[in-house]
């Protein structure tokens, strides 16, 4: 691990990272001048595929095998869809590579299409990014310029052009039809699966929808190739037939409460407390942890004792969190009531929630009023296992909701009752030291809104 | 068996009619659905919020139901539907910010200015949004007032912070008079 060079944020140190002059300065682009010359489309599929490079943005699918599920035999336009809309609490990763170094995640962009066959792509990104806009755009504007984007690619015959489209702000659009839905102009309701983007999205014709640090990494096993990824990272879990491996280098967004946050790049399976002690500099003011979110989120929390767990696809779920998510960790110190906690993670929950399925919608909401009136010292000890319920019931894991939003909003739920059982008892009982152990039904507080 | 257009809502009189709108539907030729949110960001850029009158001669162009126009920007945090102040301030809510204190320097924000979320100052100075999270959890708690982004905010900072704008605004109207 030590001898680990970075590699998506190599270019960053430079002066002037984000300038096409500065990339090509630090032999950005060569990856694609060579697979335009050299490879077919069907070749860097295979590449990316043997690489086990799988997505970013979340759920970890490997993005070859994303990138096979189109068509083979298809008449008309194939879309790509950048997903840049980060918005899960804690991850910053994709707006770093946005602002430092556009060139490395366009680079990327283009040659994932060319995989892929499309011609035009859609580069979705959140407008509370304004800086990130500036320099995206500027950068698309140097990269048509330069003959990078455009007709005819540097003589290649291949074409493509890409939109820069701002998203409007809701989380409900880094979900990938959430995102086509938005780009169509309309809510960004997730669709009902199949069929699958890759068959019919944005348009109604066969579409792709990728992360951002995903096509980054696109971008290296290119100019590396398939070997170079799969020499960096964990290997395949034999006791798990269903795991291909985490491979290659991470992008690790660490805050909260560490003596230095910040945006840090290693290997896939950085143990969490290797992340918070070498990288940030350890809890700040000299306390002591008391639990973490892996990955954003949506993924969950690790106590403080379970700060071993490795930051890959597979093992986040080992100790009863979702999953990688997006590697965001989040340190939480001594002084933070779980109480309090849970309550603004569900606040998030039930603002973003679409409201088209009915156990989301409803679940997040009144999951929230019940810990607006734990709150107020009206909590009973009932409640818990009441929101346990609710967080068992909601998602696309029980199979009630067309996207994974409430999944996200269960495993808060679950892992902070699940976990931390004994801090909520004693916040209920002290505050509410008459009817803690009441089991009536109960009027709902007013709801204090979602904010 | 005849097709049933969607009623296009005529632009009501009583609207005052939106200057410059003309010039921003004209950037785009034959829009369809999927300019809608484009459009409307385009507008609220100009204008600092949608108005009725603008929303209403939009739906007219894109022969859409001033509904389901509706429908889409009360769906999107972006979308305001007052005058946006001066000064455009968003308080990040996101789990890094709010363990490290986000939740009272929003409460000091809102009883300095005297507004709530989605509000705006009577003297027009100041509105306020909440941002589910801003994405820039190292800096955390963080406040972004017209674009630039105040890191590691506190209940006594923000209270300077938000003096220095208002002092930057009587200097800049003294400057202009």
């Amino acid at each position: 691990m030590a001898d680990f060079e970075p590699v998506l944020m190599a270019n960053m140190q430079r002066e002037d990272s984000h300038t096409l002059a500065a990339y090509e300065k630090a032999g950005g682009y060569a990856a694609l001048k060579r697979a335009l010359r050299e490879m077919q489309p069907k070749g860097v599929v295979d590449l990316v595929k043997r690489s086990g490079l799988r997505g970013r943005g979340g759920a970890g699918f490997p993005t070859g095998l994303k990138w096979t599920f189109l068509p083979q035999e298809t008449r008309g336009p194939v879309y790509f869809c950048l997903n840049a809309d980060e918005s899960e609490p804690g991850t910053f990763n994709n707006r770093v590579l946005m602002e430092q170094d556009p060139h490395q995640v366009l680079e990327g962009l283009i040659l994932s299409c060319f995989a892929t066959c499309a011609t035009t792509a859609y580069f979705y990104m959140r407008y509370e990014f304004p800086l990130a806009w500036r320099r995206v755009q500027a950068a698309i504007d140097e990269c048509y310029s330069a003959g990078y984007l455009g007709s005819n690619i540097l003589g290649s015959g291949y074409s493509l052009n890409v939109y820069l489209h701002r998203g409007a702000g809701a989380y409900i659009c880094g979900e990938e039809t959430g995102l086509i839905e938005s780009l169509e102009g309309k809510r960004a309701w997730p669709r009902i699966k199949p069929p699958f983007p890759a068959v019919e999205g944005a348009f109604r014709r066969p579409t792709v929808v990728n992360n951002v640090e995903t096509v980054a990494c696109v971008t290296h096993i290119v100019a590396r190739g398939a070997e170079w990824f799969r020499s960096m990272g964990v290997p395949p879990d034999p006791a798990d037939p269903r795991d291909p491996g985490s491979f290659g280098p991470k992008l690790y967004c660490l805050s909260g409460h560490v003596e230095r946050p910040g945006c840090y790049e290693a290997p896939m399976g950085l143990p969490v407390r290797e992340l918070i002690d070498r990288f940030g500099g350890g809890i700040w003011k000299g306390r002591r942890a008391k639990a973490a979110i892996p990955g954003g989120i949506s993924m969950g929390l690790l106590r403080a004792d379970e700060f071993d767990c490795r930051l890959d696809f597979a093992s986040p779920a080992r100790y009863g969190c979702l999953g990688l998510g997006t590697a965001a960790v989040v340190v939480l110190d001594e002084t933070v009531s779980m109480v309090d906690f849970l309550h603004n993670s569900c606040r998030f929950f039930a603002h973003e929630s679409c409201g088209q399925c009915t156990p989301c919608r409803e679940g997040t909401a009144w999951s929230l009023r019940m810990l607006d009136r734990i709150r107020a010292g009206r909590g009973r000890w009932k409640d818990l296992d009441l929101l346990l319920e609710i967080g068992d019931s909601i998602g696309i894991i029980p199979g009630s909701t067309i996207c994974g939003l409430s999944d996200g909003a269960a495993w808060p739920i679950k892992n902070a009752i699940r976990k931390f059982r004994a801090e909520f008892e004693d916040y209920i009982r002290q505050s509410n030291p008459q009817g803690y152990l009441e089991t009536a039904p109960v009027a709902a507080l007013d709801s204090t809104g979602s904010h | 068996m005849t097709a049933i257009l969607p009623q296009v809502t005529p632009v009501p009189e009583q609207f005052t009619p939106v200057p410059d709108i003309e010039a921003i539907l004209a950037s785009y030729p034959q829009a369809k659905r999927e300019s809608l949110i484009p459009l409307l960001q385009d507008v609220q850029e100009k204008h600092g919020y949608l108005s009725r009158g603008a929303i209403a001669r939009i739906s007219q162009y894109l022969s859409l139901p001033a509904s389901k126009i509706y429908g889409v920007a009360t769906f999107y945090n972006q979308f305001r539907f007052q005058p946006q102040g001066r000064y455009h301030i968003q308080v990040c809510r996101g789990t890094a910010c709010h363990v490290k204190g986000s939740a009272a320097v929003f409460e000091a924000v809102k009883r300095e200015l005297k507004i709530d979320a989605g509000q705006t100052s009577r003297d027009g100075l100041f509105s306020l949004e909440v941002v589910a999270c801003i994405g820039a959890c190292g800096l955390a708690p963080v406040i972004c007032v017209n674009g630039v982004f105040h890191a590691s905010v506190t209940t006594k900072s923000v209270v300077k912070i938000l003096d220095t704008y208002r002092r930057k605004a009587a200097k800049n109207d003294d400057e202009a008079a």
